[in-house]
């Protein structure tokens, strides 16, 4: 791997930028590995990275329908915090928050990971209890989490309207302030880079259309390049797991949903943190370039069509000029949609699965880019060890049969 | 936006309308006979296809009345919605 540093900066701009190395080899795809993934976002890539360099395995691959990054994890709106209500859950998020606040070494890239604090708003009696009971909830478990009044929300974000005569009046807000922003395309490039120097084949353009299996266990896979034979398959796929899953005859609770978001054009630098609101759904921040990144909630119907509708975007536009009135003139540029797997509890599953050697990680639903990190960190050792770390052994399938469900949607609601 | 036939009011803005997902989940005959595992079969676990859906909606801001449709989730296209009780049009694509 090609190191970035102060020194190969200087040196390769002296040499007008010709000798910089492609970030990963493209890999053709071999007979057998002794692992696949199966999904090339940034949860697949950090898996098969920390498969390599956590647990040795470097006969291994990452096989990925289209390019990588070019499902969820780059088109998501980056939002990062670790602020949920339930101990799984808490140590689960902070477990990744952890893991960012030291991935720019460990990867070696500048994923731009900004901690600039992220609002949560609450608008009447109800956000209120909700948001201070999550609050100390945060901090019984070790989380950073404070409750803002009003003016202390105007003072940290100026271009909120607290105004008692508002629509949704703002009555205050939790806020982490380890929370934050990252460039979203940078962590799948970032993880390919780290696990490609490992020795991980990193696949594109390579669709897994058949799971092969004997006794009740897998054997390999089908795909568009051909049949790769493997004993452990790991399915990392968000709003196509289901599609997968049927293909070893395993019916998952998820559904799959469009999300939309949108940003406008760039402008300077006007909004210095991220501002989300369940209750009138929508969540703002500002991207390096100067973009508003705005973002709500899903489509009501099931879709894969990675699209969604106008009268969604319009409820989310009322919202966004009621909160920040300055945004009125805006002008958007851009409107793109992905498709989540939404879980019943709006927790995911990172979890064995009836079929022997065959894993999921799924069900992230609408907020999982934040676990990314993580995510990568215990699925890999569930891969890897075939038995879940004890972070993800509350995510395991069978919640829904014993129902210790972890309900996360006071957290999780507009997402993110 | 969708355009979306009620059986009962004719075609509708999408906004009319809210949804159900799956459609054809029976309720168990005998709920009390169930294991764990069939409940959260009947709770939880769901089709999720690429392609034809059967699926629940419900005209909330109409005549209020539920019905099924046949819906493609790529495309979006309807391809036909029917009441209550009454069998899925029998037609290519359909599970
Ligand atoms: C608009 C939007 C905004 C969001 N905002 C946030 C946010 O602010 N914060 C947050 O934490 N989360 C957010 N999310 C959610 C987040 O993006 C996802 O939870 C996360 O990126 C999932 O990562 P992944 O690697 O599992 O999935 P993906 O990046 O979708 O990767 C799955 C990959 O599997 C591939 N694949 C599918 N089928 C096959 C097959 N048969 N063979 C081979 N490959 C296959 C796909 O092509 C895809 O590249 C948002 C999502 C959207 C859509
Ligand atoms: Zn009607």
């Amino acid at each position: 791997m090609q190191n970035f540093s102060l020194l190969s900066l200087l040196r390769n701009a002296v040499s007008g930028h010709r000798d910089w190395k492609p970030f990963w080899r493209d890999a053709a795809p071999r007979q057998s590995y002794d692992a696949v993934i199966v999904g090339g976002g940034g949860h697949g890539l950090a898996t098969a990275y920390y498969l390599a360099k956590n647990h040795g395995l470097r006969n291994i691959a990452v096989l990925e329908k289209g390019w990588i990054g070019g499902g969820n994890t780059g088109r998501n709106t980056t939002i990062i915090r670790s602020n949920y209500l339930w101990n799984e859950s808490g140590a689960l998020y902070e477990h990744a928050l952890k893991l960012w606040e030291g991935l720019n070494e460990d990867l070696n890239i500048n994923l731009m990971f900004s901690q600039r604090g992220v609002l949560n708003l609450a608008h009447n009696l109800g956000d209120i209890r909700e948001g201070v009971r999550r609050v100390e909830a945060n901090k019984l478990n070790g989380i950073d989490a404070e409750w803002l009044t009003p003016e202390e929300v105007k003072e940290f974000c100026p271009i909120i309207d607290i105004s008692k005569t508002a629509r949704y009046p703002v009555l205050g807000g939790t806020l982490q302030r380890r929370a934050g922003t990252a460039r979203h395309d940078t962590v799948a490039w970032g993880y390919a880079r780290a696990a490609d120097a490992l020795g991980v084949d990193i696949i594109q353009n390579c669709e897994v259309t058949g799971i092969l299996r004997e006794d009740g266990r897998v054997t390999g896979l089908r795909t568009t390049r051909g049949t790769i034979m493997t004993p452990k398959v790991g399915i990392v796929a968000a709003g196509h797991t289901s599609v997968l899953a049927s293909m070893a005859d395993i019916r998952l609770p998820l559904q799959s949903h469009p999300l939309q978001a949108l940003v406008s054009e760039p402008v300077k630098p006007i909004h210095p943190c991220v501002v989300m609101s369940n209750a009138v759904h929508v969540y703002l921040s500002q991207s390096d370039k100067g973009e508003l990144v705005v973002g709500a909630g899903i489509d009501a119907y099931n879709s894969y069509s990675q699209r969604g509708s106008f009268h969604i975007i319009e409820h989310q536009m009322a919202a966004l000029i009621e909160l920040f009135p300055v945004l009125s003139r805006m002008r958007m540029l851009r409107t793109w949609g992905g498709i989540v797997d939404v879980c019943p509890d709006a927790s995911p599953i990172i979890s064995k699965t009836p079929v022997r050697g065959l894993y999921i990680n799924c069900g992230w639903g609408t907020g999982g880019f934040k676990a990314t990190p993580g995510s990568g960190w215990v699925f890999a050792h569930t891969v890897a060890t075939g038995e879940p770390h004890p972070l993800n052994a509350p995510f395991a399938l069978d919640r829904f049969t014993s129902g210790a469900l972890i309900d996360e949607h006071g957290a999780a609601a507009v997402a993110h | 936006m969708l355009k979306i036939t009620c059986p009962w009011c004719g075609a509708r803005e999408e906004i009319e309308f809210s949804y159900g997902g799956q459609a054809h989940v029976a309720y168990p005959a005998d709920p009390a006979a169930l294991s764990d595992d069939e409940w959260a079969q009947y709770v939880f676990m769901r089709d999720n296809p690429k392609g034809v859906f059967l699926e629940r909606w419900v005209h909330s801001q109409g005549c209020r009345r539920w019905f099924n449709a046949v819906r493609h989730t790529v495309t979006h296209q309807i391809d036909a919605t029917y009441k209550p009780g009454e069998p899925p049009p029998a037609q290519a694509g359909v599970k």
